[in-house]
């Protein structure tokens, strides 16, 4: 089935886009090295100053020298853009001024320290989204990266080094980089350099730096570095084997799975499967099974933030609702072509995994078939208690623990009034029916809250000793403890149930919402009301205010604020929509771009195509949920896919509405030219077939005269009503001047007509019809302006230089008179107002023939006297004639 | 008693009477038998139960476009068909052409153009044998052998150049359309490729024309092809 020679066409695809995608952003040259102190920034100076040196437009933009003097020495005479002082909480930080360097487009922009974090109030929270936009924009980067501050690194240098690592940059970010160079040092070396205080320590302190410059720290830190680049060059050997298209090895068409959780723990799977997909070149999918169990807030935001990590790190997000993750998990990797699935290993308990029908892994591998599954060890397990699941699963009001106190507070009235006839253990009953119904309305707390509580008065004021807690008989004792768990359990059965219905009737609602946004669009019957009924939804669904912003189509880039907006963004925030739509990011509030902005803004992206952006202003502080983002993205993509079908059907209309007219206009036109010529074509032809005499000659041309003026006014009226279509075809340019003088010949006979054609005259693409018309209606008018004497001169030429050719029509008569010249190629201007005949269409004809072939007309007189028509046309080389 | 000299029967198809009217005058005048009709199915019927010897079609007819009479035409029969059409329907006429047209003339046209361009088309029916030498000017062509002389002198010429050069003559007096000849020469790929032609075409020129800028042999037909006259 396979031909192991043929290339692969994804293969082939993927490295056309890599191509095109280096074709238009700049190039990145990332520094990398171990550790700081390795000489990133002064290998990555020097190699700036060789580029400036070779007459490179070379811009340093932030170069932390740290008071080295040899890195200071390298600086100078390298143009710099100072910094842009930003005040921070009384301080005054110097960053990346991000505009004044996209101002100043230079070539190559020298940018340190790749993983740094920005001060508050710079455009992006982090310095490697501006050096996105710059290499977006075209220029090329110089960047410097420990190998601790990749994303997938992070973990591992943790575990090397025991210090957190805070500042990271996605792996996409070096992967995308279109060179790496390692700058290495053996460890010895380092720590002499350290010895010597040539390593810049920041503000850590020397303990703690010393703890990390530790030999075997750096040992495995190298290791890493080391790896990471052989790695890419690895890679980059692959790519260039598919370029080469001499790819003998088929691609593994690896894909991997992992499932994340809410686990903390799910971060390192992660990254742990993200190396793995490096590695392996393969894409890889994060799958979430929503289980029925209720999650607790803290639990959901971790889950957040594995999903927004996996994002980040470029894998395929996938959430299912399901019971069955084992079977989910399986069920996800057939559809998608999984080959391996990487899991977490459990932290149960044997005895529970044994009575759930086994662990996830032992159901997983029993399932798996084909596809292989790893499991992950986790990392030391994190404290956390199951009491805390019953404390805080839900946030509940004051007013709940009021009214669970209120419930307990009646039953235990209620128990003292019946206690008489049903004796104190019946009593038992009615506290666990109120703990069940109360379970109904409030949250665990209180559930909790009114089980303790109910079981205590129990005790009290109905098992006797009455008021005492103390308990004598057994079985009264036995029936207290199953009181309590049996109150317990059910308390916490029904919350969890009315949790799950919550968060069903959310995940309904937003399904709903989607629903219904899709169906109002659908309905619109034009873009302002797709806009319209969309910003109704939102205010509607999310109690947010919404603005919409199409793409200006006079300025391309630039942004109009749709009239349906429900609120007004002021300079600053349109700005934000701006960048959003400009980069296909979304950016101001809830993310990294420009995050002091009021609203939320994100690109209504329709495929490729970015046809506006849509801003959501919350009414009120808080965050944005994951399951809410999503949505508002899914109402982006829906709401740019209806504007851009809108455009699509304006376009059509617009393109049907003139093909009508069109064919109207042609229509009429053909009748008209019809019922013109054939009466024409008798006369004429009859004329001709009569013996010769003078009333003969007169009228024979007079029906010249008419043929003419009928051919003009015809020609004129194509030209008027645009419904001239060229039929363009590769012409002699003697060919055509040929053709012209012959169609003329009436109007010349008895001059000295001569023709001055070089020979090899490049061909010339043109309605071959047209052009010779134009030159026919040159040479008429050269002999209707000069006295019968008068010579004609046809010639052409080729000008490469202007890339265009030209042919001219010259005569040796009185020449052109200043006044006239501006104005010959008006229709109907009469040079020669005197003269009998004649409606001056002709030249108007000619420069409108030669206009709509890109070319144009001009007149002049010639130094040695007599006027001059020149037709100017564009010149293109034909595709070349194949040898014989 | 000589024998009754022979009188070619032309069929007319125009809708226009006046046309139609001076065309029988104008023919008649020159020798030729005039059959006429006003449409292009009683042209279909008129040429198929008559056998005229030659057809004057015109292009603009109601109801039947000319260019079906034509294809239909061509489905069962060879006769020599002469378009008419009017100037700037330079497309219609190639597509004329291509479809089996031998030669096409437009309106206004003169009596004495009709009738040599009629005569040329007869000519050729009559005369189907295949030449074996052709000659024009002071060129000699020996088809048999392979060898263009001009005044004697033996002229080299590429293959592509001989073949344009043999089916130009082999039509003379016909216009050629470009995607007829490139289709011929080039194969049906290079249809659109009209460089090919203007370049072999000057390349023949230069060649065999007394002057190559004022052709007097193998003329252009702006815009639709080529014609080898005399």
């Amino acid at each position: 089935m396979t031909d192991p020679t043929r290339p692969d066409p994804d293969a082939l695809l993927a490295s056309i886009r890599r191509s095109e995608a280096r074709d238009v952003r700049g190039r990145l040259k990332v520094f990398f090295g171990m550790a700081p102190g390795v000489g990133k920034t002064y290998a990555m100076l020097e190699a700036a100053r060789k580029a400036h040196a070779e007459g490179m437009d070379v811009v340093v933009a932030l170069v932390e020298t740290h008071g080295r003097e040899e890195t200071q020495r390298l600086l100078e005479g390298l143009p710099v853009v100072p910094r842009k002082v930003i005040a921070y909480h009384g301080t005054q930080l110097g960053e990346l001024d991000l505009e004044a360097v996209l101002a100043r487009r230079p070539r190559l922009v020298v940018v340190d320290e790749l993983a740094h974090t920005n001060a508050a109030g710079s455009r992006h929270v982090k310095r490697w989204q501006d050096v996105e936009e710059l290499l977006a924009a075209g220029i090329d980067v110089f960047t410097t990266l420990n190998v601790q501050h990749l994303e997938s690194r992070a973990d591992t240098v943790r575990q090397i080094t025991g210090v957190a690592v805070r500042e990271t940059i996605p792996d996409s970010m070096i992967e995308a980089a279109d060179e790496i160079q390692l700058v290495d040092l053996t460890p010895a070396q380092l720590r002499e350099r350290l010895n010597e205080g040539k390593v810049y320590m920041g503000d850590r302190a020397a303990a703690a730096a010393d703890n990390f410059f530790k030999a075997s720290n750096l040992t495995a830190l190298r290791e890493l570095a080391l790896r990471l680049t052989a790695e890419r060059v690895d890679k980059q050997l692959r790519e260039l084997r598919e370029d080469r298209q001499v790819s003998a090895i088929w691609r593994s068409g690896e894909r991997l799975l992992v499932a994340v959780g809410s686990s903390p723990f799910s971060t390192r799977l992660i990254r742990w499967t993200r190396r793995m997909a490096y590695a392996l070149d393969a894409p890889w999918i994060a799958v979430n099974v929503e289980t029925t169990t209720a999650l607790a807030p803290e639990e959901r935001k971790i889950l957040e933030e594995n999903l927004a990590l996996a994002r980040e790190l470029n894998a395929e997000i996938i959430v299912v609702p399901d019971r069955d993750v084992a079977g989910t998990l399986v069920r996800i990797a057939q559809q998608h072509n999984v080959s391996q699935i990487v899991i977490g290993k459990s932290r149960r308990s044997p005895v529970l995994d044994f009575l759930c029908g086994g662990s996830l892994a032992d159901r997983l591998i029993r399932r798996s078939g084909q596809i292989d599954v790893y499991v992950v060890p986790a990392g030391p397990r994190t404290a956390r208690s199951r009491w805390g699941e019953w404390t805080v699963t839900s946030a509940s009001q004051p007013r709940e623990y009021v009214t669970a106190l209120l419930t307990v507070l009646g039953m235990t009235m209620a128990g003292l009034a019946v206690q008489g006839w049903t004796g104190y253990t019946a009593i038992s009953l009615f506290y666990l029916t109120a703990v069940v119904l109360l379970g109904l309305f409030v949250g665990q707390g209180p559930i909790l809250l009114a089980s303790t509580l109910s079981a205590l008065a129990w005790n009290f004021l109905f098992i006797p000793p009455i008021f005492t807690f103390r308990i004598d008989k057994l079985e009264d004792g036995l029936m207290f403890g199953i009181f309590f768990v049996i109150a317990l359990v059910t308390g916490r059965l029904t919350g969890r149930l009315r949790a799950q219905e919550r968060d069903q009737r959310q995940r309904e609602q937003r399904a709903t919402a989607l629903y219904q946004l899709t169906r109002a669009i659908a309905a619109a019957r034009s873009a302002d009301e797709v806009l319209r009924n969309a910003a109704a939804r939102v205010q509607e669904l999310f109690g947010a205010r919404l603005a919409i912003f199409t793409a200006d189509p006079a300025q391309p880039g630039r942004l109009l604020l749709h009239p349906a907006a429900t609120y007004v963004a002021n300079e600053k925030e349109q700005g934000v929509a701006t960048w959003a739509f400009r980069n296909h990011k979304a950016a101001g509030r809830f993310t990294d771009t420009l995050p002091a902005a009021e609203g939320f803004y994100l690109p209504l992206l329709a495929g490729e195509n970015c046809v506006g952006a849509m801003g959501v202003k919350p009414p009120a502080e808080g965050t944005l949920p994951a399951g809410q983002r999503g949505l508002l993205e899914s109402f982006a993509t829906q709401i740019a896919l209806a504007l851009d079908r809108e455009r699509l059907r304006a376009t059509e209309a617009a393109a049907r509405i003139s093909q009508e007219s069109e064919k109207l206009h042609r229509t009429l036109l053909d009748g008209v030219s019809h019922e013109l010529k054939t009466p024409l074509t008798v006369i004429a032809s009859a004329a001709e077939n009569l013996p010769d005499g003078p009333l003969v000659a007169e009228v024979r041309t007079a029906t010249q005269r008419l043929q003419r003026l009928v051919n003009n006014l015809l020609d004129m009226t194509r030209l008027e009503s645009g419904t001239l279509r060229l039929r363009r075809d590769w012409c002699d340019p003697a060919d055509l001047i040929n053709a012209a003088r012959d169609a003329t010949a009436d109007a010349w006979r008895g001059r000295t007509v001569r023709t001055e054609l070089p020979a090899g005259l490049p061909l010339v693409r043109a309605d071959a019809g047209l052009i010779q018309q134009a030159l026919a209606n040159l040479i008429h008018n050269a002999c209707v302006h000069t006295p019968p004497a008068a010579a004609i001169t046809l010639s052409a030429g080729a000008d490469e230089a202007a890339h265009q050719i030209w042919m001219a029509v010259a005569d040796n008569g009185p020449g052109l008179r200043v006044e006239q010249q501006g104005r010959l190629f008006e229709k109907f201007f009469r040079g020669d107002p005197g003269r009998a005949g004649g409606l001056g269409l002709g030249l108007s004809i000619a420069r409108g023939f030669a206009e709509a072939h890109g070319g144009r007309v001009e007149a002049d007189n010639q130094p040695g006297g007599g006027a001059r028509f020149t037709l100017f046309l564009p010149l293109e080389r034909p595709a070349t004639v194949p040898p014989e | 008693m000589n024998p009754a000299p022979f009188q070619p029967e032309v069929l007319v198809v125009d809708d226009e009477v006046q046309i139609r009217r001076l065309l029988r005058v104008t023919l008649e005048g020159a020798g030729f038998r005039v059959r006429d009709a006003e449409n292009g199915e009683l042209g279909l019927v008129e040429a198929a139960t008559k056998r005229p010897d030659a057809i004057i079609l015109d292009l603009g007819l109601p109801g039947l476009p000319g260019i079906e009479v034509l294809r239909q035409l061509r489905e069962w029969s060879r006769l020599p068909v002469l378009i008419l059409s009017v100037r700037g329907q330079e497309a219609d006429k190639i597509e004329a052409l291509d479809a089996g047209a031998d030669d096409y003339l437009s309106k206004p046209f003169g009596g004495g153009e009709l009738l040599a361009r009629l005569r040329a088309m007869l000519r050729r029916v009559q005369t189907r044998e295949e030449e074996s030498v052709a000659s024009f000017g002071d060129v000699e062509i020996d088809f048999a052998r392979r060898v263009v002389t001009k005044a004697g002198v033996n002229v080299k010429l590429t293959p592509k150049e001989y073949g344009l050069l043999r089916l130009l003559v082999l039509h003379r007096g016909r216009v050629i359309t470009h995607r007829q000849i490139l289709r011929e020469l080039w194969g049906p790929k290079a249809e659109e490729q009209t460089q090919y032609l203007r370049v072999y075409m000057a390349h023949l020129r230069q060649k065999l024309e007394d002057d190559p800028n004022q052709p007097k042999f193998f003329r252009t037909e702006s815009g639709i092809g080529y014609r080898f006259g005399e």
